[in-house]
């Protein structure tokens, strides 16, 4: 270990002097998982929202599937991502594997049940308190979900950000359909296990305080949000 | 509908009524017609099947038997259109408590200026001119609870029914409920309160329903009911003693 | 702050457009993690590329698993160490032919104090074979790459199963040539590594070249272009270009001069 800490200092400098490489890697991160969380709340908020209100056979069955999706190995969407992908696979001929786009989909996929068990929790919660009131008011079962949503706005924000927090940090996915090639698809988790396995640990390090320090932005702005809601009387009961 | 020539609410009618659950009657209303102006007390102690009651009226609960009629029409969506609740524990949206008003009258369609005009209306008619912008939910339990009355009276409903709104108030709160309940009541809105504090019936009851166990046991004028109960019931409640 | 997060979404949503999806031509070569983490690739692809105007995408995996993503069409040129499966992948029509670019070779690392007593040798099937018997800990790859194909040549050629020994002092890793360089320095094991890759190690511990030299530790490369036939969708001519550029004097001079700590890693042996 004999030089590791000028070598991590190396590392942090390279960081805090704005090293151009290592910006892109860390704006191609940033890039690539905001995206995937939007697409993943566009596709999953409603979701969720529907599995909470509406009423339907199968309902629960498919909540259990929602929530199981969201234990889903990161390595296998990856795979399963790479073989539609792939050009011997469905979706060959976009020529998307081993772009980024890829890897937004990968992270959509990983996502999306997150975002949907979450907002299906949140929401389901919020309609048990404002059913009889909603009814009251005339508000159908189909009109009460954009109030509901609206209402549940601070915990979906917060739902946002975990989603936000699991793309960030997730390595085995991206890196079987990006590839981890240089400039192109090479993110900061891509780049920790590359360096890890050229036994560059300060430098994997180095990035691995960056994600901390992501992960710590998030919960920060997670408790500032919380205590937000608490203040205003915005917490749910 | 609101009735042409006197300009008050048409007559409510509940007949057959009958809701039960596990073999267990909980509410068995064979005729009450509600026909004045009110302000009409429910009155009866907890499990008297008094909310239910209320819930059937206002059509949040379907009976398993019988019907509730408006001016001999069985309750439609327009009739409950025309109505207005506000529960024991006040829901209010989480938004201001401009945006909790503001709520209800976009749903009538109303235009943005029109809509601020009367929402500073109904903030002083509820006392809570000033807060507008502060979160509903962070309101006391009684102003609260006056949100929740102003936005069921911004529906301009011809009735407003209320589940013990001010069971978990202090005097004070109480007193501010219960006169924007008599302004309501002035104005030509017909009152259906439920209560288990006679006092309280006895200041603002016009007409008293009293229920017990499921039953309605004795339907008047306030002053008969309180002063000469014909039933058994009626008199060991309005004494002061435990009915189980 | 719900204002503020729509217009952090908007702004990132502009950024992303900005993602690098370039249009300028390219190509995806399969390769192994050796040619990426000693830095040739790194040091001999702006040469080509700025030629060409060709950007050279590589995807750094175990020959193995080159191989197998080459077959699925998701690759225009393979370059990987491992002959006899390049040769069945160009048999089985995947590739169209191979050729021979370079070669560097393998070395035998291990702890310091040598408990097998194998230092300074250069009979590479006689220092596993005390290795064996040292019961010494002895960490492999255990990935289908082409170094593990190399490790189970020379095992083999001492009449050893380690694989017997699996959880013993036989430790398959299943991990690239660095991840398994973590585990034998960590643990102070015994290792087969590519040279390459041993030099541009930054993590090596108490970990040195005890065993090299022998002839049968050469690591021939080869490149294949991969068949357009079977994948309409494989960048034929740009792929060839890189072939003729590897195989061909440019490409070759460029390989050797590459260096790490004053010595050459690759020697180029095109035909």
């Amino acid at each position: 270990m004999q030089g590791f800490a000028s070598e991590f200092n190396h590392a942090l400098s390279l960081i805090l002097n704005g090293d151009a490489e290592l910006w892109a890697i860390v704006l191609l991160s940033l890039q690539v998982s905001i995206f995937a969380v939007l697409i993943s709340a566009v596709i999953g908020m409603p979701v969720g929202a529907a599995l909470a209100v509406a009423r339907f056979p199968g309902r629960r069955a498919l909540i259990i599937l929602v929530n199981a999706l969201m234990g889903f190995p990161p390595v296998v969407v990856g795979l399963l991502v790479y073989l539609m992908l792939s050009r011997s696979g469905p979706l060959g001929v976009l020529e998307l594997l081993y772009t980024p786009t890829a890897m937004i989909i990968a992270q959509v996929v990983l996502v999306t049940p997150i975002m949907a068990a979450l907002t299906r929790q949140v929401i389901e919660m919020l309609a048990e308190e404002y059913s009889e009131q909603l009814r009251s008011l005339g508000v159908s079962r189909l009109a009460s979900v954009p109030v509901l949503l609206w209402d549940a706005r601070l915990a979906l924000v917060t739902a946002l950000l975990a989603g936000f927090g699991r793309a960030i940090a997730e390595v085995g996915a991206v890196i079987i359909v990006g590839g981890n090639i240089n400039h192109v698809t090479r993110v900061m988790t891509t780049t920790i296990a590359l360096e890890t396995s050229k036994g560059n640990l300060a430098l994997a390090l180095a990035l691995g305080v960056i994600l901390i320090g992501l992960a710590i932005t998030v919960n920060a702005m997670v408790s500032a949000l919380t205590l937000r809601a608490e203040r205003e009387g915005l917490r749910h009961a | 509908m609101r009735d042409v020539v006197t300009g008050t609410p048409g007559i409510l009618e509940v007949s057959n009524l009958s809701i039960t659950r596990d073999g267990k009657t909980l509410l068995e209303v064979p005729h009450l017609c509600l026909d004045g102006p009110g302000p009409t007390l429910i009155l009866g102690p907890n499990g008297a099947g008094k909310s239910l009651l209320l819930r059937c009226l206002h059509g949040l609960i379907q009976p398993d038997r019988g019907r509730v009629c408006q001016n001999g029409v069985v309750l439609n969506a327009d009739h409950k259109a025309r109505q207005a609740m506000v529960f024991q524990s006040p829901v209010l949206l989480r938004r201001s408590v401009a945006a909790n008003l503001d709520f209800v009258l976009k749903r009538q369609s109303m235009p943005r200026i029109l809509r601020k005009q009367r929402i500073d209306a109904l903030l002083a008619e509820g006392g809570l001119d000033g807060k507008a912008g502060q979160p509903a939910r962070s309101l006391s339990g009684g102003e609260a609870q006056r949100l929740a009355i102003l936005r069921a009276l911004a529906l301009e409903p011809e009735t407003l029914f209320l589940d013990e709104p001010t069971s978990a108030l202090d005097p004070s709160a109480t007193q501010m409920i219960e006169r924007m309940v008599l302004r309501a009541s002035a104005r030509g809105v017909r009152i259906v309160m439920v209560t288990h504090d006679i006092g309280q019936a006895r200041r603002l009851a016009s007409d008293i329903v009293m229920m017990q166990a499921g039953h309605v046991v004795e339907h008047g004028i306030a002053q008969k009911v309180l002063n000469e109960p014909e039933s058994d019931d009626s008199r060991r409640y309005l004494a002061g003693g435990l009915v189980t | 702050m719900i204002p503020d997060f729509i217009r952090a979404s908007v702004l990132a949503i502009g950024l992303t457009t900005g993602i690098g999806w370039a249009e300028e031509p390219f190509i995806i070569v399969q390769s192994t993690t050796s040619t990426q983490n000693s830095g040739l690739l790194d040091y001999i692809l702006p040469g080509f590329e700025a030629e060409t105007g060709i950007d050279v995408r590589v995807v750094a995996v175990g020959t193995g698993q080159a191989i197998r993503n080459s077959v699925n069409g998701d690759g225009d040129v393979l370059l990987v160490h491992a002959k006899p499966a390049e040769e069945q992948f160009v048999a089985d029509g995947w590739g169209v032919k191979r050729f021979d670019v370079m070669y560097n070779d393998f070395v035998l690392v291990g702890p310091k104090s040598d408990p097998a007593k194998i230092k300074g040798g250069s009979d590479i099937v006689a220092a596993l074979a005390a290795v064996a018997s040292s019961e010494a800990p002895f960490a492999s790859r255990g990935d289908d790459s082409g170094t593990h194909k190399a490790e189970m040549r020379h095992w083999g050629a001492t009449g050893i199963d380690p694989t017997g020994a699996s959880g013993t002092w036989y430790r398959e890793a299943g991990a690239g040539m660095g991840a398994t360089l973590n585990v034998a320095s960590g643990m102070g094991a015994y290792i087969l590594t590519d040279r390459a890759t041993w030099l541009s190690f930054g993590n090596r511990g108490d970990l040195e070249i005890l065993v090299e030299g022998d002839p049968r530790l050469f690591n021939q490369y080869g490149v294949t272009l991969v068949n357009p036939e079977k994948h309409p969708g494989v960048r034929a001519s740009a792929g060839q270009r890189f072939i003729d550029w590897l195989i061909g004097p440019d490409g070759q001079a460029a390989i050797a001069s590459y260096m790490l700590d004053g010595q050459q890693l690759f020697f180029p042996n095109a035909k």
